[in-house]
């Protein structure tokens, strides 16, 4: 569909719908940044809001709520706009049709913590729509001027008659004297908001402490089996055979049948399926990953990194001036696979006929789950149907390319007359998963007279996550993934309007595409940031240390041309008493970065015991995510964005030996537990910029912060991760 | 096989190995405790049994035969949701919501062993349950407000 006709259609051809409710469209161009501009541009015309006669408010939500706070932005800007309870709302899953696209992405996905900004102009334009409507309906039955007309929790008032109608009352009126949707409307000026720049309670937050939230590994359809899948022991590994005559025999057991994720065992409860999976005989083809091991990884990207790479960026001279420079620092930085281990196991509901399909999942990428579905069944996409349920977590592992977790659902129930419903075990989700790759980093870095970082030249070696894939274009940049160097690079580069902030006269940045092999390469949250903060956080650290210059002294000099970071990085000196020195056996650490344009910098402070323990004390983490939309949902992120990060840091770690992973559960692949977490000081900048994304930004500093801190306190440098690896156990 | 769930006597016809936690998901359609890990790792799956915390993914229902079994679903009465839940929902706890009706579990349990817990306390009693979402600090917020209500409603 072109962009003209999807701005010409819409609102009309959706403005009368079945059963007298009606849809209110959002005429909207989206303006956020310049993601939008550099994908291709365009308006989005999507329509978000049904009000039916009864009074009932829909909003239709085209983003997904897995603890990110999508449903409570999103209603939000649509009460705003629309003088309703943003709980009053009814939230219904959009359909995953194009008209209900991500206007940045133009898929179906809610991904990279654009949500707020992305629908911060059409929810509220789709609300004041609504509102024009219905003031314009009263005005006429009522015949009174609409400026004599007020709106307020869900009524249309006239004061000087002190009458009042609902909204749902209305709704025959807008059928009967036809009134569209208005061409344009103004929007509320910040200084009116009522909802918005509050600190709000999540909405669907009532459902999720009384046990009545539904995720998707908890509905139930009528006949439904429930199928656990023996899965190989190398990533692409295929069953060769298998003996299920022991396991049909168990009780509950419907049947058992080869797919090509493995071996999936059906029964009438997932428990007898598990159960039943353990007695499978299954001979494997352990396939082309049987040699793959992290060692190998490391010693083969530590080669690669040594010879040149895509050029990214070369800013001056940095070749020479390491050349010409009377000391050169030189350090590798060692990034391992990690999971996602989202609290909620993968799962996926699936029911398949002639020609048709509809699946039950909690998934980030409804469209291209259905796209893939359908080149799978050889059926139209649009014939697949997605049922979006709530999230227990997705960081990055429910937006998945090759749709994994749902095409294996469908497949293992082609054939059957019911749904069949597939649950991973966490040693499914550990083991047969898709991870943050691997990635090594070889830095280089010179200072001047002054003790400034000169010239900085850096090397990244790492599987990409886009090459090859249908986004390719958009986020390859001549064969250079974007997210494989986000946040190392000074100018915006490919879809990224943002460079680091800092400016180094002399900044070489090159690339190496490690071969895909072993493991399927996963966006984790913060994507790039996740090695590529550590490692140019890291090392800047080192030359701040070589320069004799305080770090955060040296980032405020770095960015003194970044009005956003600069300020930023001012408060955080306050808001920290950084100058203020700590006492023995303490350390102090800090690390910025820009991750999707907005700007965050942590300190933190640690106790290092003499055998490595370390307890992390504090962190003030200072943002500027420009208008604060929800203060209370953004602290839960930055929180929750700081957890993520440091238990990764402190001991994430997949570790693949002859092709399998060693790692199974949570007591070999330690999270972050209450004990080891932090206190956190959160200090939202005021500004009345658009809104930026907050979901993934704090776990982009968490790592080097902490890793600074153990320098700062300890003289020890890690440059390989996780912290317990070396010696250092966060307790 | 009977037993007692949220305070209604139940037949139970899963085989006597089965978990108590799939007995509640997949036979009783109680599926407010959680599947997280399987090998009581994680806290996703606390219930109640006897009055003490247990990890439900690891506990053959057959060990829950004849005692009291008490579930998220079972927290909210007549009166409406739990000083516990109360707390939870004023401080904004939740985010995927996923571990919460096991942290709640174990959080009630600790309030009624220990009515005015420390924050050490309170990491030392829940460090059993993962939040993969990292609501920690709201978690030992909302204990510290339960214990207040509690205390405050056990006045009136």
């Amino acid at each position: 569909m072109s962009h003209s006709s999807m701005t010409a259609g819409l609102s009309r051809r959706q403005f009368v719908q079945a059963g007298g409710a009606l849809l209110f469209a959002a005429e909207c161009p989206i303006t956020f940044a310049s993601k939008a501009n550099a994908a291709g541009g365009g308006a989005m015309m999507n329509s978000f809001v049904r009000i039916d006669p009864s009074n009932v408010i829909t909003m239709l939500a085209n983003h997904s709520e897995f603890g990110n706070g999508a449903y409570t932005v999103m209603t939000m800007m649509l009460a705003e706009e629309l003088d309703v309870d943003y709980r009053a709302i009814q939230v219904e899953a959009a359909p995953t049709s194009p008209d209900y696209y991500s206007p940045l992405f133009r898929e179906y996905l809610t991904a990279g913590s654009v949500t707020t900004g992305s629908t911060w102009l059409p929810m509220r334009t789709a609300g004041a729509k609504a509102r024009a409507m219905l003031i314009d309906a009263a005005a006429q039955d009522w015949g009174v001027a609409q400026a004599e007309l007020s709106t307020e929790a869900g009524m249309v008032h006239h004061l000087a008659t002190k009458r009042q109608i609902s909204y749902g009352q209305l709704i025959d009126s807008i059928h009967r004297l036809k009134i569209m949707p208005p061409e344009t409307v103004s929007l509320k000026d910040p200084s009116e908001f009522k909802v918005l720049g509050k600190p709000t309670k999540r909405y669907e937050g009532a459902a999720k402490v009384d046990g009545s939230a539904q995720f998707g590994i908890d509905l139930k359809l009528p006949g439904m089996l429930h199928g656990a899948i023996a899965r190989p022991p190398v990533h692409g590994g295929r069953v060769v055979s298998f003996d299920a005559t022991a396991a049909l025999k168990m009780p509950g057991v419907v049947k058992v049948k080869a797919i090509g994720a493995g071996v999936v065992v059906l029964a009438k409860s997932y428990w007898q399926a598990q159960k039943a999976r353990g007695e499978l005989n299954i001979t494997w083809d352990r396939g082309d990953n049987d040699g793959v091991s992290s060692e190998q990884f490391y010693s083969d990207y530590r080669a690669l990194a040594e010879q040149p790479g895509i050029l990214a960026e070369d800013i001056g001279d940095a070749l020479g001036a390491l050349s010409g420079a009377d000391r050169v620092i030189e350090s590798v930085y060692e990034m391992p696979l990690l999971a996602h281990a989202t609290l909620e196991p993968l799962n996926c509901i699936a029911q398949v006929s002639e020609n048709a399909c509809t699946i039950w999942s909690g998934t980030q990428y409804q469209s291209n789950d259905q796209e893939v579905i359908s080149r799978f069944l050889g059926i139209p996409q649009e014939h697949v149907t997605v049922h979006r349920p709530l999230m227990g977590g997705s960081f990055g592992r429910r937006s998945s390319k090759t749709a994994d977790f749902t095409v294996e659902a469908v497949e293992a129930a082609m054939g059957e007359s019911v749904p069949v419903k597939i649950i991973w075990s966490r040693e499914e989700d550990i083991r047969s998963g898709h991870y943050r790759p691997l990635f090594v980093h070889k830095m280089r870095g010179s200072l001047d007279a002054s003790g400034m970082p000169d010239a900085w030249h850096q090397v990244a070696v790492g599987q990409s996550l886009m090459q090859g894939s249908k986004h390719d274009p958009a986020y390859m940049v001549r064969g250079i993934d974007i997210y494989s160097l986000d946040g190392c690079l000074q100018e915006p580069f490919g879809v990224f309007p943002y460079g680091t902030s800092y400016q180094i006269p002399h900044h070489r940045v090159e690339s190496h595409n490690a071969p895909r092999v072993g493991i399927v390469p996963q966006e984790w949250r913060s994507v790039g940031h996740t090695h590529t903060g550590i490692a140019y956080e890291c090392f800047l650290d080192e030359l701040a240390d070589a320069g004799e210059i305080d770090p955060l002294e040296l980032r405020l000099r770095l960015t003194k041309d970044h009005a956003r970071m600069n300020r930023v990085l001012r408060v955080l000196r306050e808001k920290s008493q950084w100058d203020e020195p700590l006492g023995a056996g303490r350390g102090r650490g800090m690390a910025s970065r820009i991750y999707s344009v907005s700007p965050i910098a942590q300190a933190v402070e640690i106790s290092v015991a003499d055998n490595g323990d370390f307890t992390i004390d504090r962190v003030v983490c200072v943002l500027d995510c420009g208008f604060a939309v929800n203060p209370l949902g953004i602290e839960g992120q930055v929180e929750g964005g700081i957890a993520f990060g440091l238990g990764g840091a402190a001991f994430g770690n997949i570790d693949i030996v002859n092709g399998e992973v060693q790692q199974s559960n949570f007591h070999d692949y330690p999270v972050i537990r209450m004990p080891q977490m932090p206190k956190v000081e959160v200090h939202i900048l005021p500004s009345d910029e658009p809104p930026t994304g907050v979901g993934e930004q704090a776990t982009a500093p968490i790592a080097p912060a902490v890793a600074n801190a153990l320098f700062n306190a300890t003289g020890r440098r890690v440059r390989r991760f996780p912290l317990s690896s070396q010696g250092f156990k966060l307790v | 096989m009977k037993l007692t769930v949220n305070g209604t006597e139940v037949n139970i016809e899963s085989e006597a190995d089965t978990p108590l936690l799939w007995v509640l998901r997949d036979e009783l359609d109680l599926v407010g405790t959680k599947y997280g890990c399987g090998m009581a790792q994680c806290g996703a799956c606390t219930v109640h049994l006897a009055g003490q915390p247990i990890r439900s993914c690891v506990t053959p229902v057959s060990a829950a035969e004849g005692k009291a079994v008490e579930t998220i679903e079972g927290q909210t009465d007549a009166a409406g949701l739990s000083a516990v839940q109360r707390a939870w929902l004023e401080t904004d706890v939740a985010q995927c919501g996923y571990c919460q009706s096991g942290q709640i579990m174990v959080a009630t349990a600790l309030l009624k062993k220990n009515p005015a817990p420390t924050d050490q306390q309170i990491d030392t009693a829940m460090a059993g349950n993962v939040c993969r979402c990292g609501t920690y600090p709201r978690i030992r917020k909302a204990v510290h407000l339960a214990a207040k209500l509690i205390a405050t409603e056990a006045l009136v």
